[in-house]
């Protein structure tokens, strides 16, 4: 089958976006994921089905059918920025690895085309499905959160071991991995947390850059939208001092770290 | 070179100290000169007009009032208080008769006046009565032209009250030879006349003026030299050396050529204020300073006489007196222009004649002023070409991301092509500047006559509409009733048709300004400075230049393709409403709900713009004013109306990369830009179209009423070559792309692209390099123009006033972007208070 015509299901597409890998990006967003994490900013890309979401413009429908075709037609009207920048395509979500068949098409459509390739993915997927996805991605963000188990469980929903697992393995034969870390008050802020992340990346991974992604809150109204309370509460984003004080633990352990992406 | 070398050069105390006392006062308008050219003129009704303008040139420079300002280094003011301004009654005088007594309290752009000085100006306009350029104007236009511009088709406003401007001057000839070396030039000229030539009076008198108008710059400048060793007298210390240096200055040159840095400096800004001395005309740009300023700044600064710290701050202080110049507008035009701009552009980098790249440490120097004085003038532009240094572009992008709004960027490989196209020989091309807002010009040999007028692209749309009616009168052409126009074709024929006969009558309005400024207000001084005046014996205003053009803009091609688009989709295809459904819910503004002007803002601001043009009211003209646009605003009320709004609403709208709207983008734009060329102008040049808005489209837009695009009655039409405010909702490079589709060599008076950016997007090193990557990009695709409008706190807070102005605005953090607009109260006020700590 011509990889054009692969369907998958995404909720957004997002140009110029200029902080999630190198230079000017589009990012796809997929739609559905396996993790739960309480501070997600895109509740509405948790579910892989169809959702109503009531926004100040009415109620709005989550959710499109597409091909890999369309989706690139999209994609490829930057090209021209991408050039110049050294961007590309990137995969979000949700977790793309959900949809692997159209992941896959999407990567293969945007090498044959020159144009530079980013995946951010919680890597939460058997092994043999990343694998096979791996030589089409320049660059692998992933998420580690925590490398506590229990509490990654009670904060996403899932346990961290196949992650963990995962990560070593993405680390060592993808072409570039960075580490990011959702920084999270209430659940990963101290400087122990982070230290011991810095130190799995840079001991277990053997990747040496790390992304500190500062908490916001600017996700919030959609909880209301689908009808779900915000768990997350009246807890505010970390201060700027706090994140440089995190970024310096990262450094200390031999990490080039970075606040944002 | 690069922004790191140039951050380490600080802002000095003395200009900070100079920057404060510009904003110590409001400005003034003075009435020194409007006295000694009246006196002038009336010493001489006998001679020829060109003599009458270079003696009353030379009585301004005897006679104005001199002053040197607390710590200043370069000198040369033609008003005692900062920012103030002379007037110029010989353009026009009775606007400024009736707004005595209300431009220190109006809204754009007030003036402190002096009753003293009322009294003086009232006194003085006397004389004035049917002697200026305003009169003679009015009698040569055609009358169905009155007609159009009373009824708000286009306005030919800013000329047709003030003097043309819109010029660069050959800065590089006066520093090189001085005013001594045109004058000799002039001389040498003045020997070949032939007495038996039919030319000879008119070229005797304008050569005799040239070199009439040289002496007085020189004698000006000699009484800023006797004013400084005054001074020194009762100084002691530095402040003595500084000005028995300026009075040094000032007695070399401008008489005689520059050396020193230091004198090219203060032989630049004597050409640049002393221009707008003798004429009334803004837009006097400054043009390619880094390039013809380098070879004395390269001189001394290999030599060792002189270092980069004072290079800068000698390039602050002539920032600074650049926005000490300042002109007042009437009521109208103070709109259109709004914010005292003097429009003196001033451009770096970019190509040499021969083609290289022509970046020097000035243009580091110059974007560095920008930072330390964070003021509207010089209004500095950038040329970018395939071969500019990224470092120059980065060290532009950190004047953008302070959000001053500068620099414009400028894309050589767009105008070069576009100018070829119009005759201007290759080495020229290359070497263009930008005139005032964005038009391209061959700088020292062109009187392009931009900014030539504002065309409401929208109103001809109206007038298809009412088959050539306006307010019940027949003022254009008719093009047939609604129903018969039963073909989407039939109906872009008409208004093809609307738009071919009202570009005619500004054609007309502009022609019959452009012979009035040449019959009454000739510029012997500014001809001594422009290429081929001298050699042809005739002054710029009688086509002395090299190259002359006629550039007059249209607005409102964001709304126009909408518009079409609309109803090509709705009215033609999808069969779904009548024309006359649509006319009928365009007259009651959709349904007359909530209008987004109140009908009493309205009402007042025809009222005030009536008395403008000096149309008598009374109480029940006001009320029937009222009673029209309460009408406009919406009797009726049908529910289908609302629907209708409801579906142009849901189309899709130029902006967002779709290929099958921006076509219809490009076509309307081609309406305007392709009838424009076939004209031509008393100078011998052609017509040439730009497609730009200064801030007009506000002000015509509160003159149009409801259009298809779904654009409310009143509001604002869209600005330059942008999408239609909050209609690009697909993010800057979706909106880049669209403006790049469409034909920008075609509108060769320029173009113009804002956007508008949060600095979330700008943050850091990456940002920077990001933000580059997005205009080469665009540039590569073709785009002319663009400019940066990156938001501060007061414009979110105008965002969650007005939210569907800012539909486009978008936060970045890392891996999330939000619509501004579509979050709740709560998270906008806590980004709000995050822009102003710039922390994201």
């Amino acid at each position: 089958m011509d990889i054009s015509n692969v369907k998958g299901r995404i909720f957004d597409i997002q140009k110029y976006s200029v902080h999630d890998g190198p230079g000017i990006r589009t990012i796809v967003f997929l739609k559905g994921c396996a993790l739960r994490c309480r501070w997600c900013c895109n509740p509405e890309s948790q579910s892989f089905d169809f959702q109503h979401m009531n926004t100040p413009n009415g109620s709005k429908l989550i959710g499109r059918d597409v091909t890999a075709g369309e989706v690139f037609d999209e994609v490829k009207k930057d090209f021209a920025y991408y050039r110049r920048s050294g961007g590309g395509l990137t995969l979000s979500g949700g977790e793309m690895l959900l949809q692997p068949e159209f992941s896959l098409a999407l990567l293969k459509l945007a090498k044959s085309h020159g144009i530079n390739t980013a995946v951010e993915s919680t890597g939460f997927a058997q092994f043999e499905t990343i694998e096979k996805l791996l030589p089409y991605i320049d660059t692998y963000l992933l998420d580690i959160k925590h490398t506590n188990g229990v509490k990654h469980k009670e904060f996403t929903g899932q346990d961290n071991s196949l992650i963990l697992q995962n990560a070593v393995k993405i680390a060592q034969l993808s072409k570039k991995c960075i580490v990011r870390v959702p920084t999270i008050p209430t659940f990963n802020d101290t400087a122990e947390e982070i230290r011991e992340i810095a130190r799995f990346a840079k001991n277990q991974m053997r990747v040496s850059e790390m992304n500190l992604l500062p908490y916001h809150r600017l996700g919030k109204d959609k909880y209301t939208g689908l009808g779900r309370d915000y768990l997350m509460g009246e807890i505010l984003p970390p201060a700027d001092e706090h994140m440089e004080m995190l970024k310096k633990v990262c450094e200390e352990e031999g990490m080039k770290a970075k606040i944002g992406g | 070179m690069n922004y790191e070398t140039m951050e380490k050069i600080k802002i000095t105390p003395r200009v900070q100290h100079l920057r404060d006392m510009l904003f110590e006062k409001m400005p003034e308008i003075e009435a020194d000169r409007a006295v000694i050219v009246t006196e002038s003129y009336k010493e001489t009704e006998n001679l020829p007009i060109i003599k009458r303008r270079s003696h009353a040139f030379r009585s301004i420079m005897e006679k104005l009032p001199i002053t040197i300002r607390e710590g200043e280094l370069i000198v040369g003011s033609n008003t005692k208080m900062p920012r103030s301004c002379q007037t110029y009654p010989e353009y026009s005088f009775e606007w400024l008769d009736a707004e005595l007594d209300t431009v220190e309290t109006r809204s754009a752009d007030p003036f402190y006046i002096a009753e003293d000085t009322k009294k003086t100006l009232k006194e003085v306009h006397k004389y004035w009565q049917g002697r200026t350029t305003s009169d003679l104007a009015t009698s040569y236009m055609a009358p169905e032209a009155l007609k159009a511009i009373e009824h708000n088709i286009f306005t030919t406003g800013n000329y047709f009250y003030n003097g043309v401007g819109h010029l660069c001057v050959q800065y590089d000839k006066v520093l090189a030879i001085g005013y001594l070396g045109i004058k000799k030039e002039a001389e040498e000229q003045l020997k070949k006349v032939d007495v038996a030539c039919s030319y000879y009076a008119a070229r005797r008198s304008f050569l005799e003026a040239v070199i009439e108008s040289c002496d007085a710059a020189i004698t000006y400048a000699n009484r800023y030299a006797d004013l400084a060793e005054e001074m020194a007298k009762s100084e002691s210390g530095a402040r003595k050396e500084e000005l028995l240096q300026i009075a040094r200055n000032c007695r070399k040159v401008p008489a005689n050529g520059a050396e020193s840095f230091y004198e090219a400096c203060q032989s630049f800004w004597f050409v640049q204020m002393l221009i707008q001395t003798e004429g009334s005309g803004h837009s006097i740009s400054p043009g390619r300073f880094d390039t013809y300023m380098y070879p004395y700044f390269k001189k001394d600064y290999e030599s060792g006489k002189l270092t980069l710290e004072f290079a800068q701050e000698l390039v602050d202080c002539l920032w600074i007196k650049l926005n000490d110049l300042n002109k007042v507008r009437d009521a109208v035009s103070a709109e259109g222009f709004a914010g005292y701009s003097l429009f003196q552009n001033l451009i770096v980098g970019g190509q040499t004649p021969d083609g290289k790249d022509s970046t020097n440490e000035l243009s580091y120097i110059c974007l560095n002023a920008t930072l330390h004085i964070l003021l509207p003038q010089p209004s500095i532009s950038i040329r970018v070409w395939n071969g500019s240094p990224t470092e120059l572009l980065i060290m532009a992008a950190h004047v953008t991301r302070t959000g001053v709004g500068l620099p414009a960027y400028y894309n050589d490989e767009v105008i070069i092509p576009s100018m070829l196209s119009r005759g201007v020989s290759l080495e020229d091309a290359r070497n263009y500047c930008i005139i005032g807002c964005v038009e391209p010009q061959a700088p020292g040999k062109t009187d392009g006559w931009h900014d030539a007028a504002f065309f409401n692209m929208l109103r001809p749309l109206e007038l298809v509409f009412s088959n050539g009616k306006s307010k019940g009168e027949q003022i254009s052409i008719k093009t047939g009733e609604i129903d018969s126009l039963d073909t989407y074709e039939k109906f872009f024929k008409a208004y093809e048709a609307q738009m071919d006969y009202m570009i005619k009558l500004l054609v007309n309005s502009d022609n019959a300004i452009d012979k009035a400024h040449a019959r009454r207000c000739p510029l012997p001084f500014l001809s001594a400075m422009v290429e081929d005046c001298i050699g042809r014996g005739k002054s710029v205003q009688e086509g002395g230049a090299v190259y002359n053009f006629k550039g007059p803009q249209g607005l409102g091609i964001a709304n126009m393709a909408d518009a079409l688009y609309a109803v090509k989709t709705l009215v033609y295809d999808e069969k779904k409403y009548t024309l006359a459904e649509v006319k009928a819910a365009l007259e009651a503004n959709f349904s007359g709900d909530a209008p987004v002007v109140s009908a009493e803002d309205v009402t007042i601001k025809i009222a005030g713009e009536l008395g403008n043009k000096n149309v008598e009211l009374n109480e029940e003209i006001i009320r029937e004013i009222y009673k029209n646009v309460k009408e406009a605003q919406g009797g009726s009320s049908d529910p289908r109306f609302a629907q209708l709004l409801e579906d142009i609403n849901a189309l899709p709208k130029f902006g967002n990369d779709n290929d099958v709207v921006d076509e219809f983008a490009r076509e309307a734009a081609y309406t305007y830009t392709r009838p424009m060329e076939q004209y031509k102008n008393p100078r011998g040049g052609m017509f040439q179209a730009g497609l730009y808005p200064v801030s007009a489209n506000v002000p015509l837009g509160a003159q149009t009423g409801a259009t298809p695009d779904g654009r409310l009655a009143f509001t604002p039409i869209a600005d330059g070559v942008s999408p239609a405010a909050g209609r690009d909702v697909n993010g800057p490079t979706a909106a880049a792309n669209s403006v790049s589709k469409l034909d920008h060599g075609i509108a060769s008076n320029g173009t113009l692209f804002n956007m508008k950016f949060h600095p979330s997007a700008l943050k850091g090193d990456e940002g920077l390099y990001n933000f580059v990557s997005l205009i080469r990009a665009y540039f590569d695709r073709k785009g002319m123009h663009v400019q940066f409008n990156v938001v501060s706190r007061e414009t979110l807070i105008d965002a969650q006033k007005n939210p569907e102005n800012y539909k486009n605005l978008v936060v970045r953090v890392a891996g999330y972007s939000a619509l501004f607009t579509t979050l709740s109260r709560s998270l906008q006020d806590d980004i709000i208070n995050r822009t102003e700590q710039q922390s994201f």
